[in-house]
């Protein structure tokens, strides 16, 4: 008889790393659907173009640092695109994936190491480079070849909130994968029913926010609806890597992102803060996980 | 209450649970490990060409703490030999060529209200050890260094498959039962609580007629790891042994249902030959088997109908902590269970993604994740810091985790590798 000798356990849970990203992925759809919709081919294009600069550089990159390239790439570039507005020209993407990935990932060691967020490593780098390109004054209009300000915008400096049924169902201009909070919501929220990821960041982050708001005075639905608040809260502050592995470092986590984002948002010259918000707290998010450790079993806290 | 931190719910697949016990055929052959316990391994009692009789003491050790073994079936000595045993590791044991005549020699049977140490020695004269899987040596057990106010009665049986003991309740309550009474007594204990998973209610039934009077029944929700001593005092008492204590620390000592009927048995005059194993996963016909200790896994499988394929993987007890052997492995003291794993699934590992889910499951609050880090960077002494020592080995975290990185393993080593450091 041949027989197998490892080591206990001899059964495994079904889900592994890829199903986890193919989760991700697929509730991406519902905005991503939306967007491309919405603004048409270009945003498939930016989209795709995204995607495959992600895994060109994943190839690379991997083949340069000696490891095994992932599925996460994929992930990278989607999100990425997700997050540019859709009158940018198509080497945008394409440079922005290939920094996310290099810069951002791989030149922390690849998969797992990176310590900050590779899409929003890759969209901060474009918006410091090609600022006029990645905020420009008008904006397209989903399914109208008008252009205007986005409701960020015309809140920030002309004090004119947009409405809220058009922010929830995606009528606003925005990035391809903002526009709309239900598509968002939709696959957010089963994210979270396949525990795919913790409620603790979302609920922390997006209570956060609306309680300062309130404090402040505020429109708390506008803001939480707003910008890419939404997008950032289920897809990007709740990416494994770069947050904290603990449940309380986790809420300390979304508490931290929704106070800075509150402060950009509110006193900041930007009119947007989720990609900040996020990157600052993932610099954190070691030192959080170190003051949230669980209690040992059998010990007490020290 | 009722709750210990993490844990996991594989599915359960416990397909003998409706199967009465039957005994296993007489083996041709028995090989013996001379130590299926913690501690020191037994010395040789007899020699090549010795004729033995069931019941017969073959080994023992003057060491404080062991256990000593007796022959499980009449016949000759036919070989002394370094084997690889149901622990994983190569022990000295004693093969016994049946001469098929089942002739016994039982010790008298002693009063059930004999005095404590004479009791404690007709256990270790009978060589019972935890029969949970432990194999701690039980006259040790019972004489705690402080005193005890609890007994817990350990019928979880928390590992999928497994149902041995949960066989054992149903049709052997009664002993069950004289064993509590046994134990309680030794022990001084007046709380006696009786902890079941409620995926037997028949057994919560059996035992609460059986135990009425004397002992609570405490239904606990199936999760793994519950089963762990650590872990069900948490759950039904809601104290936690303090790291790097025992039990008795907290005045509580826990018993396996298969223990306290081997003990009830030791008492009557018959020492601890065989047990329950549940024979299941991949063959014809999963069964409860009443099998002579030191009969092969090869015999056993043949009585169940052979694998109904592969088999890739024997595994002697259950499929989170039990051990990968081969064929010719024997049945020990502790050995509640042979898993026949039909097919092997080869995945490979991929890098960790933080995902959290190792430190989410860990019952004893530990952070898998980091700690393997350490341990494969060799830092031993964050390793130390970050409470390695406390890993349980019940498998949560490899269960659960997505990169499939063998985090027991890993433990294990880093487990070794910073003791050593601590001796040091």
């Amino acid at each position: 008889m041949n027989l197998t000798v490892s080591p206990p356990p001899h059964i495994k849970a079904r889900t592994t790393s890829e199903l986890i990203m193919l989760s991700v992925i697929i509730c991406l759809l519902p905005a991503t659907g939306w967007g491309v919709y919405a603004f048409g081919w270009r945003a498939l294009a930016i989209i795709l173009v995204s995607i495959t600069s992600a895994i060109l550089s994943e190839w690379l990159g991997c083949y340069l640092i000696k490891k095994k390239p992932g599925p996460s790439a994929v992930v990278t570039g989607l999100l990425l695109a997700l997050c540019l507005p859709p009158s940018v020209p198509l080497w945008i993407p394409a440079v922005g994936s290939a920094f996310a990935i290099l810069v951002g990932k791989i030149a922390f060691g690849g998969t797992g190491n990176n310590i900050f967020n590779p899409a929003l490593v890759g969209r901060a780098f474009l918006m410091l480079s090609w600022p006029a390109l990645l905020a420009p004054p008008t904006w397209p209009v989903p399914l109208e070849s008008t252009s205007s300000a986005t409701p960020l915008n015309l809140w920030k400096h002309q004090h004119v909130s947009t409405p809220l049924k058009d922010l929830f169902w995606g009528f606003r201009p925005g990035c391809i994968g903002e526009i709309s909070a239900f598509a968002i919501l939709l696959g957010g929220i089963a994210l979270l029913i396949l525990r795919v990821i913790d409620w603790r960041i979302p609920a922390s982050y997006l209570g956060t926010v609306a309680f300062l708001m309130w404090l402040l005075g505020e429109p708390v639905l506008f803001h939480l609806l707003a910008g890419g608040l939404l997008l950032g809260a289920f897809f990007m502050a709740t990416d494994y890597v770069t947050t904290p592995v603990t449940k309380n470092g986790r809420l300390i986590f979304g508490a931290g992102a929704g106070c800075l984002l509150v402060v950009i948002r509110r006193f900041g010259s930007l009119p947007e803060g989720v990609t900040y918000s996020i990157l600052i707290m993932n610099a954190f998010s070691p030192l959080i996980e170190r003051f949230t450790r669980p209690r040992v079993y059998g010990t007490k806290r020290k | 209450m009722l709750k210990f931190r993490g844990g996991v719910h594989p599915k359960q697949y416990k397909l003998t649970a409706s199967k009465p016990i039957e005994k296993a055929k007489l083996p041709e052959k028995v090989v013996i490990p001379l130590r299926q316990h913690i501690g020191a391994p037994c010395d040789p009692l007899i020699k090549v060409g010795d004729e033995v009789k069931v019941g017969q003491k073959i080994g023992d050790s003057s060491a404080k703490v062991s256990a000593p073994v007796h022959a499980s079936v009449s016949g000759t000595v036919e070989k002394i030999s370094s084997e690889l045993s149901p622990s994983g590791e190569f022990v000295t044991c004693v093969t016994i060529r049946s001469d098929g005549r089942d002739e016994w020699v039982e010790l008298p049977p002693l009063d059930e209200d004999s005095p404590k140490q004479i009791l404690l020695e007709r256990i270790r004269e009978a060589g019972i050890v935890g029969m949970g899987g432990a194999g701690f040596p039980t006259h040790i057990k019972l004489n705690p260094p402080k005193p005890v106010h609890t007994l817990i009665v350990n019928g979880v049986e928390c590992e999928p498959y497994i149902t041995s003991d949960h066989r054992l309740m149903l049709e052997y309550s009664q002993e069950i039962a004289e064993g509590i009474k046994i134990v309680a007594k030794i022990l001084g204990v007046q709380n006696v609580i009786v902890a079941i998973e409620d995926n037997k209610p028949d057994a919560v039934k059996k035992m609460e007629e059986a135990t009425k009077g004397f002992a609570e029944i405490v239904v606990l929700k199936t999760r793994y790891p519950r089963g762990d001593e650590r872990h069900l005092i948490k759950s039904v008492l809601g104290v936690e042994v303090p790291a790097g204590g025992l039990p008795f620390d907290v005045g509580v000592v826990v018993q396996n249902v298969a223990t306290l009927k081997a003990i009830h048995d030791a008492v009557r005059g018959k020492p601890l030959v065989e047990r329950v194993v549940t024979v299941t996963g991949d063959v014809a016909e999963p069964k409860n088997l009443m099998t002579r200790v030191g009969t092969l896994f090869s015999d056993l499988l043949q009585q169940c109908g052979g694998p109904t394929k592969g088999p890739a993987k024997l595994i002697a007890g259950g499929p989170m902590m039990g051990v990968a052997l081969s064929a010719d492995a024997p049945v020990a003291k502790t050995t509640g269970c042979v898993l026949v794993m039909g097919e092997v699934k080869e995945e490979e590992e991929s890098p960790c993604i933080r995902c959290g889910r190792c430190v989410e499951v860990c019952p004893m609050g530990l952070m898998p994740t980091i700690l393997a880090k350490l341990v494969r960077a060799e830092k031993y002494e964050d390793a130390l810091a970050g409470n390695i020592l406390s890993c349980d080995e019940c498998g949560c975290c490899a269960y659960i985790c997505p990169s499939r990185i063998p985090l027991v393993h890993i433990m294990r080593t880093g487990k070794i590798k910073s003791s050593a450091l601590m001796k040091r």
